[in-house]
């Protein structure tokens, strides 16, 4: 009995130490259980991490992952679906553990790091062992030379205005300067009824409104905050000009209020609740604006320049980009994943459920001929330069929150621009560094 | 306080007992094993799940450049150096000690109080039990719930701002999480709010707990309210308090999702905890090695104080 009683715990402890070793093993698998005929012993299950299925209509991936299994028999796809901020945690884990999926969803702020931890495959060899046509993809992020990771939709960020809320502070047309924008934000603020003329989000936790809200200030006038690659704020005048710029609209009270701790989403929620006459944001909010405000009018602009520029209007742009681990047993069947993305029809069905513009050059969404904001938008779009000088720089979030630390500090009043530049300069010349 | 007695055939049948000695052998030695059997699934959990990742946390330490390179260097206490020099390190500590100090000594205060009215003689039971619903609803609601929930309360366009300003108790709306000035007592207030309940339950069936010949005997020699709050309730609750407290210290020093889902840190690193300025330092500046030098420190600290925590359980049975 005793015997039989040991042999139970035994065999508990021996499941425990299985189930925990599961939890770490590989990132492949087949999909047939031992034993089963060996053609489905050679089918490969790709794993797919992404954080686009959540913000995607329902079964828009999945129909497509279907698609692709369809079309390519013996490889299935697992989705590995998260929000944005864990998908990068698992990414970064996943890679230091070796249990990295086969295809991660990326955005251009990680691939430095991610190139110099390893964890990413090669995607100029990649393409090259699939004789791949490189010239249908709109872009490439690389790094020494080679791809690490390919967009395949890409979201611009333009100027939304509330056009009743302006016409009511009786500001004829959209501003297109700096002098003119200040000019419309006053105006709007002066409505009282707490509206703002434009909204900044400035959370350290999510600091990416120092990339879409205050360097797009800086590259919508031909800017730069780099020099060669490197880190170029001290002395820089595009830049200072732009925060000289942003402190002018925040000591005028043009700005609305709690920036210092306003996330993104507080951003789109200040707008589409008419509380705020201008914000820049990405196009992908744009159906959730309208869901939540039926009756806001509104439309998107290029961002203002300085006044008097003529050249190309940058534009900032997140991507959401594709990568293959390094890990991975099957680079192979995950590359024909990414080329079945990258395709021109696929990849115009995957933009058109995002409201996003594709990465495959030749792919033409079909909302952006339906829909009058898209189509305004992708006038802006090609007429413009979509700038995102951050993607493929090394810890990019950091480089963003260090200069959020700064920035804040200068519009509290608590140091001079000069200031704040020479700080950030520091920060970033020794994240560069590395 | 209790003891308990082994039965006869427990005692000759433990392991090295000496029935063991005598019997000898196979079967000595299987009799032998039979408690480690049963203490093996937690062993291996233990192991698998807190011993192994706290070895691999405190190497991780004394490494540089670990998990993003391949090849990580040795460099000893270098993390813990750089760390303990760091203005931004001490920043967090100051407002770690704040935010938990604060916290622990209102949930006490507030979790006390609102057991002692609900557990008054005045108030009926059916008002009891709403008046306890209502107390302990925050306790029932997710870190990100209530994250969400008092953010759009505190936001300048807000509930809060709102009726500060239509009562002219304020001229303007105020930033509570977006000033620097008035951030820290933001989150800590909401903590404060979100973890009350937990005193409150447990301090009530503390006071159940006492018997009323306490209270009538001190009565009967004129006691006033006071001085049996002070000379019977207090004394009989402090096993109690001291567990709570010492548990919501160790708690509330590792709040992480709270601060960064309301102010992530900021204005101006004023809410920033030793639980933030380690996830930056790991996940945005990608230094697993000072990180895992913080996650340490942390460690430690929260050793510390479960060693006062054992020892206040001890002192109680």
């Amino acid at each position: 009995m005793r015997k039989k009683f040991l042999a139970g715990i035994a065999v508990m402890a021996a499941a425990t130490l299985a189930m925990t070793g599961c939890a770490s093993g590989s990132t492949t698998a087949p999909t047939s259980a031992a034993g089963s005929t060996s053609a489905a012993a050679e089918d490969v299950t790709l794993e797919f991490a992404q954080w686009w299925e959540p913000e995607l209509p329902a079964n828009a991936l999945r129909g497509l992952m279907d698609q692709f299994e369809k079309e390519n028999p013996g490889i299935k796809v697992k989705l590995i679906s998260g929000p944005y901020a864990s998908t990068k945690e698992q990414v970064v884990a996943g890679a230091a553990a070796g249990t990295m999926s086969d295809v991660v969803g990326l955005d251009g702020a990680w691939v430095n790091d991610f190139v110099k931890q390893g964890s990413l495959a090669n995607l100029s060899e990649l393409m090259k062992a699939a004789s791949f046509d490189e010239s249908q993809l709109a872009a490439q992020v690389q790094l020494d030379g080679s791809t690490w990771m390919i967009p395949v939709a890409n979201f611009v960020y333009p100027m939304f205005v509330n056009d009743d809320l302006l016409k009511k502070a009786g500001v004829a047309a959209v501003p297109t300067n700096r002098t003119e924008f200040t000019a419309a934000a006053a105006a709007l603020t002066k409505l009282g009824n707490n509206i703002a003329g434009w909204v900044l989000p400035l959370d350290s936790s999510a600091p990416n409104g120092i990339q879409n809200d205050v360097m797009s200030w800086v590259w919508s006038s031909g800017g730069s905050m780099l020099k060669d690659g490197k880190p170029y704020l001290t002395g820089n005048a595009d830049v200072k000009s732009a925060m000289e710029f942003i402190k002018g609209l925040y000591d005028a009270g043009s700005i609305a209020k709690g920036s210092f701790t306003m996330k993104e989403q507080d951003k789109v929620n200040e707008f589409t609740n008419g509380r705020v006459g201008m914000m820049i944001d990405s196009l992908a909010h744009v159906n959730l604006i309208r869901e939540q405000n039926k009756d806001l009018k509104f439309q998107v602009a290029a961002i203002p320049s300085v006044d008097g520029y003529s050249g190309k209007r940058g534009m900032p742009y997140a991507s959401w980009g594709i990568g293959v681990a390094a890990n991975s047993k099957h680079q192979a069947e995950a590359f024909k994943l990414v080329s079945f993305l990258m395709g021109k029809d696929v990849n115009a069905t995957l933009c058109n459920s995002a409201h996003a513009f594709p990465g495959n050059a030749q792919s033409v969404p079909d909302f952006v001929n339906s829909d009058p904001i898209f189509k305004q938008a992708f006038e802006i779009y090609q007429a413009g330069a979509p700038t995102n000088e951050f993607t493929g720089l090394p810890v990019a979030e950091d480089l963003m929150r260090s200069f959020d630390e700064q920035f804040q500090k200068y519009l509290a009043g608590k140091q001079s621009a000069d200031d704040a530049l020479a700080a950030a300069q520091k920060a970033w010349d020794a994240a560069f560094a590395g | 306080m209790s003891t308990t007695t082994l039965p006869a055939r427990a005692k000759r049948t433990g392991p090295g007992g000496r029935r063991v000695q005598a019997t000898g052998g196979k079967k000595g030695l299987v009799k032998a094993l039979v408690p480690f059997g049963y203490l093996s699934p937690t062993v291996v959990l233990l192991t698998v799940l807190m011993v192994i990742p706290i070895v691999m946390v405190i190497g991780y330490s004394l490494m540089d450049n670990v998990i993003m390179k391949k090849n990580p260097q040795f460099v000893g206490f270098k993390h813990y150096s750089d760390i303990l020099a760091s203005d931004s390190f001490w920043t967090a500590v100051t407002n770690t000690l704040f935010f938990t100090g604060v916290s622990v000594v209102a949930h006490l205060v507030l979790g006390l109080a609102f057991a002692m009215m609900l557990n008054t003689e005045l108030l009926g039971h059916r008002v009891k039990a709403i008046f306890r619903t209502i107390y302990v609803l925050p306790w029932l609601f997710t870190v990100a719930i209530i994250a969400v929930l008092w953010r759009l309360l505190l936001e300048p366009n807000g509930v809060i701002n709102y009726l500060l300003t239509a009562s002219h108790l304020a001229g303007s709306q105020i930033e509570w999480l977006g000033s620097p000035d008035t951030a820290l007592l933001a989150v800590t207030f909401i903590n404060i709010w979100s973890g009350y309940p937990f005193y409150m339950t447990s301090l009530l069936a503390g006071l159940q707990g006492i018997p009323a010949d306490y209270y009538e005997a001190a009565q009967v020699d004129g006691a006033s309210a006071w001085q049996r709050f002070t000379r019977i309730t207090l004394p009989q609750l402090k096993p109690i308090i001291i567990s709570m407290a010492l548990l919501d210290f160790i708690w509330t020093t590792q709040q992480f999702a709270l601060i960064w889902m309301t102010t992530g840190g900021g204005p101006l690193g004023t809410t920033e905890m030793l639980s933030t300025f380690t996830y930056k330092l790991a996940f945005t500046k990608y230094q697993f090695g000072t990180a895992s030098a913080a996650a340490v420190i942390v460690l430690v600290i929260s050793m510390v104080l479960a060693f006062f925590y054992v020892r206040a359980q001890k002192a109680r049975d």
